[in-house]
């Protein structure tokens, strides 16, 4: 006795069902992936620090901003593209550390490399409350970017690969990791952001 | 006379079109996993500004917003045409911050609390004051690991 067939259902509106789900998701999706500066916060001052450490003059790379948006580097106008340049020279120094216009020395323990003199830079960065974020962002973006291009060159200079790949490298090998720390002690990013001033109004 | 009969040629058989819906349900898969729903009605304009040296944010479920700009136009009536911050859902001041992130913190796991970072969104037009206050807050909250969010550029303009 031939079994009774049982009747094809007819697939061909699963098609029309799937599209309607794919056209849902395709308009509610968002491809944007974040991007952005990260950066850390100093923690906050609990009391009064009553003697500030004293940090010598040719040791600050004084930025400016003012309320319109004007840039004073080292107390000389200056364009946003020529802060990284200017940012780079101080951050490198002098290697001799005697140049009186450039960071001082310090003594330091970095790993691999030893004891070596590390320059002892700040990047102080002031702005007013007039200044409009946009340019806050660029001097900032020129700021990281200047310590960015100091950190890979001294990199490919000792070890012969860029910061990027010796970071990548580091989740595997210990000796990456090692070195990204020697690079990072050589030339710390320190950025300080001075509390802003209101001179120019908002 | 069958055997003169015409083979029933008929022409091209037609194309067998049962793999389309695996084909659909691929790509739906696709776009399932990869989609993001927005999780807040934005109430104030943003556009972001542009920079270089951007690191991409991980773990999403870890990073919580904060949005600074002037409020749509819909809304400009109401609110007017300066920057407003905006937590969640509504706008804010900048005294409601220490309570935005305790309230994100509390939503967090204790153990990742200090991976947790706080993306601000800031127009470009919005001036440094409100940044500033919002930056002054956060420090307070004791939530140092900020993110200012901008798009990817490969050059800057003066």
């Amino acid at each position: 006795m031939a079994r009774r067939q049982a009747p094809e259902i007819n697939a061909g509106s699963m098609a029309d069902i799937a599209f309607l789900l794919l056209i849902f998701f395709l308009v509610t999706t968002t491809m944007d992936v974040d991007t952005g500066l990260t950066r850390r916060l100093p923690p906050p001052i609990e009391e009064e620090i009553e003697d500030p450490p004293e940090v010598k003059q040719r040791n600050v790379f004084q930025v400016l901003v003012n309320a319109n948006d004007d840039l004073l580097v080292e107390g000389e106008p200056m364009l946003v593209s020529e802060l990284r340049e200017a940012a780079k020279e101080f951050i490198v120094g002098d290697p001799t550390f005697s140049d009186e216009s450039m960071p001082e020395g310090k003594m330091t323990n970095v790993p691999i490399l030893g004891d070596m003199m590390v320059s002892k830079q700040i990047v102080s960065l002031q702005n007013d409350r007039g200044t409009s974020y946009e340019m806050y962002i660029k001097v900032q973006n020129e700021l990281v970017a200047a310590y960015n291009e100091v950190r890979d060159e001294f990199a490919v200079a000792k070890f012969g690969k860029s910061l990027s790949e010796l970071e990548k490298e580091s989740a595997t090998s210990e000796k990456a990791e090692l070195q990204v720390d020697a690079v990072k002690d050589v030339y710390p990013q320190r950025i300080s952001e001075a509390e802003p001033k209101e001179i120019g109004g908002q | 006379m069958s055997k003169f009969k015409k083979k029933d040629d008929g022409g091209q058989p037609a194309i067998s079109t049962a793999s389309l819906p695996d084909i659909v349900f691929m790509l739906l898969f696709f776009f399932m996993v990869t989609t993001v729903m927005r999780e807040v009605t934005l109430k104030v304009k943003v556009t972001t500004p542009l920079a270089t040296e951007v690191n991409k944010l991980e773990r999403k479920s870890l990073v919580s917003y904060i949005y600074i700009g002037e409020p749509i136009k819909a809304l400009q009536s109401q609110f007017g045409t300066t920057p407003r911050i905006q937590l969640n859902d509504a706008f804010a001041t900048k005294h409601d911050i220490i309570q935005f992130v305790e309230a994100e913190r509390e939503q967090t796991d204790p153990v990742e609390v200090p991976l947790m970072t706080f993306s601000m969104k800031v127009d470009k037009e919005a001036k440094m004051g409100i940044v500033t206050d919002v930056k002054q807050e956060l420090r307070k909250a004791n939530a140092l690991k900020i993110n200012y969010s901008t798009g990817k550029t490969d050059k800057i303009l003066d």
